[in-house]
C-alpha cells in the first residue's frame, strides 16, 4: 500500500513546495477500496480475467437478445450438422442450435453461482459472527456442527438433496447452498475473534452497545474483505458442482441447457461429432479459468499481506 | 500427542452419528420411498403390495424406530439390502466395488503428488525461467478445468484420435488388485481414469509446491547454506524442500476429498465398476441402505484422512504442538 502512497505525496508536495516554500502536505488519504482498486487493476491477469467474468455477466443479462435461435428449438434436418455460417458451433443431435445453447447456458451458470452465494452468505456470515463474537458454549457447538458439515463429501450431498427434492435451479441453489457455507463461516469466525479484542470494539462495548450491534456495525463491516474474496472464489466452485451434478443427470433438466449437462449429454455422439461436447466444455473451463485469475487478483489486492 | 490422537478419533463418533442422522432425516422427510421410488422406469407396486412390503423390510415402523434399528445394524456391520438389486446386500456391493474406488483414487493421489511435487520443484528452482512459466500456465489450466472436461479430452485425443488406449474397463468379478496377471492384462485400462482423476490435485499440489519452495528460497538459512559453501541441490533437497513440503501437507486433506468424489464423476465416464457407479443410480431408486452406507463411508474414510494428516503435520514441523 506504501507505494502509491509515496507516490502521491511526492507528485502533489513538489508544485507546492517550489511555489509556496516550506509546506509539505500529508499524503491525500486514500480508502481501502480505492488502494485494493488500484492493485487490482495493475495485475493484468486479473484484469483479463475481470474482462471475461464481465462479458459473461452481460451475455447472462442479454441471452434472450443474442441468441440467434430459441435454445429449445429443435430442427431435425438440420442435426448433427458441424459449424457453419448459419449454425457457427453447429447443432445438437436433434438440431439444437449450440451457439444459443451456450449463451442461455452462460445464464443458468451465473445464476446458479450467484444464488449459492446468497444462500452461502445469509447461513455462513451469521453462524461465523456470532459464534465467534459470543464465544463459549454457543461457539463450541456451532463449531461442532460445522465439523460435521465439513466432513460432509460435498458433491454427494449436493446429489442427495437435488435427487429428493427434485433438480430444479431453486433446488440446487439449495443444496449448493447448504453444503458451502461451512468454510465462511469459518473465515468470519476467525477473523471475528480477532476483531472483538480491538480497541474501538470494546470502547463500543463500553459505551453500552450491545452484541447484535457490535456485530452489525463493526465486525461484519469489517470482515468485508474475507467475505467478498470468498464469494469470488465460491461463484466458480458452485458453477464447477452444478456442472458436475448435470453432467451426472442429475442436475439441470432438459430442455434448459447447462454446459455440464450438454457435456454428459453429448459425450455419447464424441466419436463422430466432436464439436457438440467441447465447446460446451471450454466455455466451462475458460469461465472457471476467468474466475480464479480474477479471484487471485482480488485477494492479492484486498490483503497485501498475502502478496509475497 | 497420543492422547490428542485418541481424541480426534473418538470425536468421529458423534460426527459419524449426527452424519447419519442428517442422512436419514433428509431421507425421510422427502417424497418418494424405496417401494414407490418416482424413477423415470419405476414400476409402481399396488398399495397392497406396497403395504407388505414395508411391513416386510420394517418400513411402516416409526421412525425412530427404524434409526434406532439401523444403528443397531451397522454395528454389527450390517448394512441391510439393496433395495434396487434385491437379492443382494449392501456390504456384499460394497465389498466388490469399493476396492476398484480405492484402488483408483490410490492411483491418482501417487500420480497427482509425484508429478505435481516434482514440476512444483522445478518451477521454483528455475524460476522465470521458460520451464516455470509453462508449468505454471499448465497448472492453472490444469486447476481450473473439471476433470470430466479432461476426461472427455483424453478420449478425443488419446482413445479416438491416435487409438492408443482403451476406454471402457472390464467388469468387477475380474477384478483383483493383488494379482500380477490381473494388473499385465489390464494395465492399460487404467491409464486414463487415473490422469482424469489425478490432474486436478496434481496442478494443486504443483502451485502450492512452486509458491513453498519460493518462499523458503528467500530466507535467511538458505542464504547461510549456499554461504558456506553447499552445492545448490543440497540446499534443495536438505533445507528447502524440507521446509517447504509443511505448507503442501495441509492441503492434502482437501485433495482427498476432491479425489474422493471425483470417483464418481470418472466411474461414469470410463464405465470403472467402482462404488461410484452405484451411488446414482441407488439415488434415483431411493435405494435407503445404499445410500447412508455410500455417504458414510466416503465421510468415514474423509475423516480418517483428515487425522492422518493433521498428525503427519505435526509430524513434519515439530513447532506445533497438540493439546
Amino acid at each position: 500500500m506504501s507505494v502509491e502512497k509515496v507516490a502521491t505525496a511526492q507528485t502533489i508536495a513538489v508544485p507546492v513546495a517550489e511555489e509556496i516554500g516550506e509546506v509539505w502536505l500529508a499524503p491525500k488519504p486514500t480508502s481501502l477500496w480505492r488502494d485494493a482498486w488500484f492493485r487490482l487493476i495493475r495485475n493484468k491477469l486479473a484484469v483479463a480475467g475481470g474482462i471475461v467474468v464481465l462479458l459473461m455477466i452481460l451475455v447472462a443479462i442479454f441471452a434472450d437478445q443474442l441468441m440467434p435461435f430459441p435454445y429449445d428449438k429443435s430442427s431435425l434436418s438440420h442435426a448433427n450438422e458441424a459449424p457453419s455460417a448459419t449454425y457457427w458451433l453447429g447443432t445438437d443431435y436433434i438440431g439444437r442450435d449450440l451457439l444459443s445453447r451456450i449463451i442461455f447456458g452462460a445464464r443458468v451458470s451465473l445464476l446458479v453461482g450467484l444464488g449459492a452465494q446468497v444462500i452461502i452468505v445469509l447461513i455462513g456470515i451469521p453462524v461465523g459472527a456470532v459464534a465467534g463474537y459470543y464465544g463459549g458454549k454457543l461457539d463450541s457447538y456451532l463449531m461442532r456442527f460445522v465439523d460435521v458439515m465439513y466432513a460432509f463429501p460435498q458433491l454427494l450431498f449436493v446429489i442427495l438433496i437435488t435427487t429428493m427434492l427434485g433438480a430444479s435451479i431453486i433446488n440446487i441453489f439449495i443444496a449448493l447452498g447448504l453444503t458451502g457455507w461451512v468454510g465462511l463461516a469459518r473465515q468470519v469466525r476467525a477473523q471475528v475473534l480477532t476483531l472483538r479484542e480491538r480497541e474501538y470494539v470494546k470502547a463500543s462495548r463500553v459505551s453500552g452497545a450491545g452484541g447484535p450491534y457490535i456485530i452489525l456495525r463493526h465486525l461484519i463491516p469489517n470482515t468485508m474483505t474475507v467475505i467478498i474474496v470468498s464469494l469470488t472464489f465460491g461463484i466458480p466452485l458452485a458453477i464447477f458442482t452444478e456442472a458436475t451434478l448435470s453432467f451426472l443427470g442429475q442436475g439441470i433438466k432438459p430442455p434448459i441447457p447447462s454446459w455440464g449437462q450438454m457435456v454428459g449429454e453429448n459425450q455419447q455422439y464424441l466419436r463422430s461429432y466432436w464439436h457438440m461436447t467441447i465447446f460446451p466444455a471450454l466455455a466451462l473451463a475458460l469461465t472457471m479459468l476467468s474466475f480464479t485469475f480474477f479471484g487471485d487478483g482480488l485477494r492479492d489486492a484486498l490483503d497485501p499481506r498475502m502478496n509475497k | 500427542m497420543l492422547r490428542y490422537t485418541v481424541e480426534r478419533l473418538l470425536w468421529m463418533f458423534p460426527t459419524m452419528l449426527a452424519m447419519s442422522l442428517i442422512i436419514f432425516v433428509i431421507m425421510h422427510a422427502t417424497p418418494g420411498s424405496p417401494l414407490d421410488p418416482l424413477a423415470a422406469n419405476a414400476n409402481p407396486l399396488t398399495p397392497q403390495a406396497q403395504a407388505n412390503m414395508a411391513r416386510h423390510y420394517g418400513l411402516d415402523k416409526p421412525l425412530h424406530e427404524q434409526y434406532l434399528t439401523f444403528l443397531w445394524n451397522v454395528v454389527h456391520l450390517d448394512f441391510g439390502i439393496s433395495y434396487v438389486q434385491k437379492d443382494r446386500e449392501v456390504s456384499t456391493i460394497i465389498q466388490n466395488t469399493f476396492p476398484i474406488s480405492l484402488v483408483l483414487g490410490s492411483l491418482a493421489l501417487i500420480f497427482a503428488t509425484t508429478i505435481g511435487l516434482t514440476l512444483g520443484i522445478v518451477a521454483a528452482v528455475r524460476q522465470n525461467t521458460w520451464i516455470d512459466y509453462l508449468a505454471t500456465s499448465v497448472s492453472m489450466l490444469a486447476v481450473s478445468t473439471p476433470n470430466f472436461v479432461v476426461g472427455v479430452l483424453l478420449i478425443v485425443v488419446v482413445a479416438l484420435g491416435l487409438n492408443l488406449l482403451p476406454i471402457a474397463m472390464t467388469s468387477a468379478d475380474l477384478f483383483d488388485p493383488w494379482s500380477i496377471e490381473y494388473w499385465s492384462k489390464n494395465w492399460t485400462f487404467w491409464i486414463l481414469p487415473t490422469i482424469t482423476l489425478g490432474v486436478g490435485p496434481l496442478a494443486t499440489i504443483a502451485r502450492y509446491t512452486r509458491a513453498s519452495m519460493i518462499d523458503v528460497i528467500r530466507s535467511d538459512f538458505v542464504r547461510t547454506a549456499r554461504a558456506k559453501g553447499l552445492l545448490e541441490g543440497a540446499v534443495v533437497m536438505r533445507h528447502v524442500l524440507k521446509n517447504a513440503l509443511i505448507p503442501v501437507v495441509t492441503i492434502i486433506g482437501p485433495l482427498f476429498a476432491a479425489v474422493g468424489t471425483g470417483t464418481f464423476v470418472v466411474e461414469f465416464l470410463f464405465s470403472v465398476p467402482g462404488m461410484g457407479k452405484f451411488f446414482v443410480t441407488s439415488m434415483s431408486g431411493r435405494d435407503y441402505n445404499m445410500i447412508m452406507a455410500v455417504l458414510l463411508i466416503y465421510g468415514f474414510f474423509l475423516a480418517i484422512m483428515n487425522i492422518v494428516v493433521d498428525l503427519l503435520y505435526g509430524f513434519l514441523d515439530p513447532r506445533i504442538r497438540y493439546n
